[in-house]
């Protein structure tokens, strides 16, 4: 019987001495962090990741440590503190807010460095069973509003949404249910898409256009509520889930970022928005209408403490990387022009603080 | 007469009854069968979608080393690559053709060069890896290849025909899976960091949440004056049951991170918050396992003199173990698979480096199973399935360990 209970006992000392070393032991730890330490948007997420990788297996380095938390968590974290505890570079798919530059400016991350990495697109996609369609921004937003004018008429009164079919907007849509799948509130990406297509779209309306002055609040709620009737699908975080519900509902369209129909292009095909199409070249010469830029801010107080910290930034602006033929291009990318990705490169690597 | 119809309406009613009985009898079963079907659906999807993972293509390639390339390992197998396809001369087709192998060549190369010398006529064979699309089109049956059409241009797809006529590419078993830690690049992206990281994970919450569990419950069972306090603990133990993962990550983050200052990202914040939130599981099952023993068996140690800690351990506690292992591994068995938690923390994240101890960098099998499923590349689609096949077969290896420990102790008492 004795026997018996020495694996229990031994098993109670040996947690105990555990959780009273943890006390101690991380503050050891804590001490010396020899690791780049990167959060932020996952948009940007597989990009950073993959410079990491190149950037650890290439230089003596240890390969960044690279989380995913999305733009908005990333930039509180990274506006949090400086230190080892603190992360060094955050990743955005949009600019940091005036109210985040503010939070960093309380907490002593005075000098920020950022550097605009390039452009991601955001495509309505479908199955290749179905054909391409045709549509505006006027259009996008009449068909996914909660409210729209009586019509589609300038100036009428606003209505819940009528439309059930692409056709009921215009004739020259194929005459099948609107049903799109797209993110839910909580992705940057349907941040994106309800910022630059729904608004776009709202505000071709002069009428609406007007109120932006006269009832902000009302201009946005009406420009940027998506309609609750089922014609929009919260689809979930995960953009390839997306793909394959499309794949099995030929007639169902889906909103995700250009890198997921780039390498699904064999199975599903872009729609033209304003008569652009979602490509490679349109989105990188800013004829796309719906695309958005993204970062990358630098703390520079942690360049001189954090060892490869600058090597990272140059790893990332190296031509091999971001430029036109770089990886990160394979990986879905898309550049920046030439003039400003020198531009931007030259200033990153001099790690220019941006003025808040 | 009289007696007849009475015995014929009880013959009727008895025939109904056992038809119910027999009904019910198969609505049990059919319950069985609808949640075996899905089980088996669910790991056929599965084992379909993952079982390419485990054997993959790579080729035997010559690479040259030469002397003026120095240490430009990405020239090398460039050059050695394009001496192959003598028609390539424009710039766009030279992309096209270094799309075809893995990026990781020349770090194959690198670390090759370094553990052997060249040979005097400079060629030195190495087996790399195909990148994504391209791997998956050699592994296509050849009938079936026009579906990457769109995928791989038709020179691509012409030069890749070559070298398998050739005879350079060879099918072998897919060791980097279960060697590398996570990458970005689908065909050399590997399960062994996130492996290794959920194993110290596992430790530290077992060794965490244990023996706090057992204590407590315990003191709850056998020493605590069960008074009103006494049930606003038993309560609150219970709704902390239920309590969604992600508040435990959330108190992580506060507590362990903001407060104790334990470093982010690493096993040992992760083992704390995943074994905070397997406490009250532990709790509920080790009471209800001393609740089982007989007391009868203490009050024979009592009345033979045994005090009470000694009636305790002697008696009660080795018979309640086999019930305590079981609520252990059924709460670690939770705590495996939880990524929300993990978030807050920082474990979701990308680590290209093998964990090597409790403070590392490091992620989990569930959260390699969900940046997977989110990455775009194609190749991630079968890497993602491979990861719960692992991830599925480490909670088998952990649920036969807890039978192992349970039938030991059955038989020994």
């Amino acid at each position: 019987m004795r026997n018996l209970l020495f694996p229990i006992k031994g098993a109670l000392a040996f947690g105990f001495a555990l959780v009273l070393l943890t006390g101690f032991g991380a503050g050891e730890s804590l001490a010396e962090r020899g690791r780049i330490h990167i959060v932020g948007s996952s948009t940007v997420f597989p990009f950073s990741a993959a410079v990491s990788e190149y950037f650890g297996k290439s230089t003596d380095f240890p390969t960044p440590l690279v989380e995913s938390t999305g733009s908005g968590g990333g930039l509180k974290l990274f506006c949090a503190g400086v230190g080892e505890g603190h992360p060094d570079i955050t990743n955005a798919s949009r600019r940091i807010k005036s109210s985040e530059a503010k939070s960093c400016i309380e907490n002593g991350v005075n000098e920020v460095t950022e550097v605009k990495i390039g452009f991601d697109g955001i495509v309505l996609a479908n199955s290749k069973e179905t054909p391409t369609i045709n549509v505006s921004l006027r259009q996008i937003w009449l068909a996914l509003a909660k409210e729209v004018p009586e019509g589609g008429e300038d100036g009428a009164d606003l209505v819940p949404n009528p439309h059930k079919n692409w056709s009921d907007i215009d004739p020259s849509l194929p005459n099948v249910a609107i049903e799109v799948l797209g993110p839910p509130p909580t992705s940057g990406t349907r941040d994106a898409f309800v910022e630059i297509a729904m608004e776009g779209g709202c505000k071709s309306f002069d009428s609406i256009k007007a109120m932006k002055k006269s009832d902000k609040n009302a201009y946005r709620a009406l420009c940027h509520t998506v309609r609750e009737d089922g014609a929009w699908i919260d689809a979930g975080e995960n953009d390839n889930l997306i793909v394959q519900k499309l794949l099995s509902n030929p007639g169902a369209f889906g909103v995700f970022g250009f890198s997921f129909l780039d390498q699904n292009h064999d199975r599903l095909h872009g729609s033209y928005v304003d008569g652009v199409e979602p490509s490679f070249e349109n989105i990188a010469s800013g004829d796309y209408p719906v695309s958005r830029s993204l970062f990358f801010y630098v703390k520079n107080a942690h360049v001189d403490n954090i060892p490869g910290l600058r090597e990272y930034v140059g790893a990332f602006t190296d031509e091999d990387a971001w430029g036109e033929e770089g990886y990160l291009v394979d990986k879905g990318l898309i550049p920046l022009p030439d003039a400003e990705r020198e531009a931007t490169g030259k200033q990153a690597r001099a790690l220019k603080p941006m003025s808040f | 007469m009289n007696n007849a119809v009475l015995s014929q309406r009880m013959q009727t009613q008895l025939r109904r009854r056992h038809a119910a009985e027999k009904r019910f009898r198969w609505y049990g079963a059919a319950a069985l069968c609808f949640a075996l079907a899905f089980l088996f659906v669910l790991l056929a999807t599965i084992i379909f979608n993952g079982a390419g993972v485990f054997i993959h293509k790579r080729m035997l390639f010559e690479v040259a080393v030469s002397e003026h390339h120095g240490d430009r390992y990405g020239a090398m197998i460039k050059d050695s690559w394009k001496a192959q396809f003598p028609e390539v001369t424009n710039r766009r087709q030279r992309r096209e053709l270094y799309g075809l192998i893995s990026r990781d060549a020349e770090f194959l190369l690198r670390e090759h060069l370094a553990g052997v010398s060249v040979p005097d006529n400079g060629i030195v064979v190495l087996s790399v890896p195909f990148s994504g699309d391209a791997g998956e089109f050699l592994e296509t049956d050849p009938e079936k290849r026009d579906a990457f059409s769109e995928r791989l241009s038709p020179e691509q797809r012409g030069w890749l025909e070559r070298i398998e006529a050739s005879g350079q590419v060879e099918t072998v078993f897919n060791k980097d899976f279960f060697l590398n830690a996570d990458s970005r690049e689908p065909e050399i992206a590997g399960i062994l960091g996130a492996l290794i990281g959920s194993m110290l994970t596992m430790c530290v919450t077992f060794l965490f949440s244990f023996p706090i569990g057992v204590m407590a419950a315990i003191y709850l069972e056998e020493f605590a004056a069960k008074g009103r306090l006494f049930r606003f603990i038993e309560v609150n133990i219970n709704n902390l049951a239920a309590v969604p993962s992600i508040v435990f990550g959330l108190l992580g983050l506060a507590v362990f991170i903001g407060l104790f200052g334990v470093p982010r990202s690493t096993p040992l914040v992760g083992g704390l918050v995943l074994g905070l939130m397997t406490l009250p599981t532990m709790i509920i099952a080790t009471r209800a396992a001393l609740q089982a023993v007989p007391s009868s068996l203490r009050y024979a140690a009592l009345a033979l003199g045994a005090t009470p800690t000694q009636a305790l351990l002697h008696q009660g506690l080795p018979a309640a173990m086999p019930g305590i292992f079981t609520g252990a591994i059924i709460g670690m068995a939770q705590a495996l698979g939880e990524t929300a938690p993990l978030l807050m923390i920082g474990m979701v994240a990308f680590v290209a480096d093998i964990p090597d101890g409790f403070t590392s960098a490091s992620t989990a099998l569930p959260v390699q199973v969900f940046l997977w499923a989110d990455s775009p590349e194609r190749g991630f689609v079968e890497k993602t399935s491979a990861a719960i096949l692992v991830l599925l077969a480490f909670l088998a290896v952990m649920n036969s360990a807890a039978i192992y420990l349970r039938r030991k102790f059955e038989i020994k008492w």
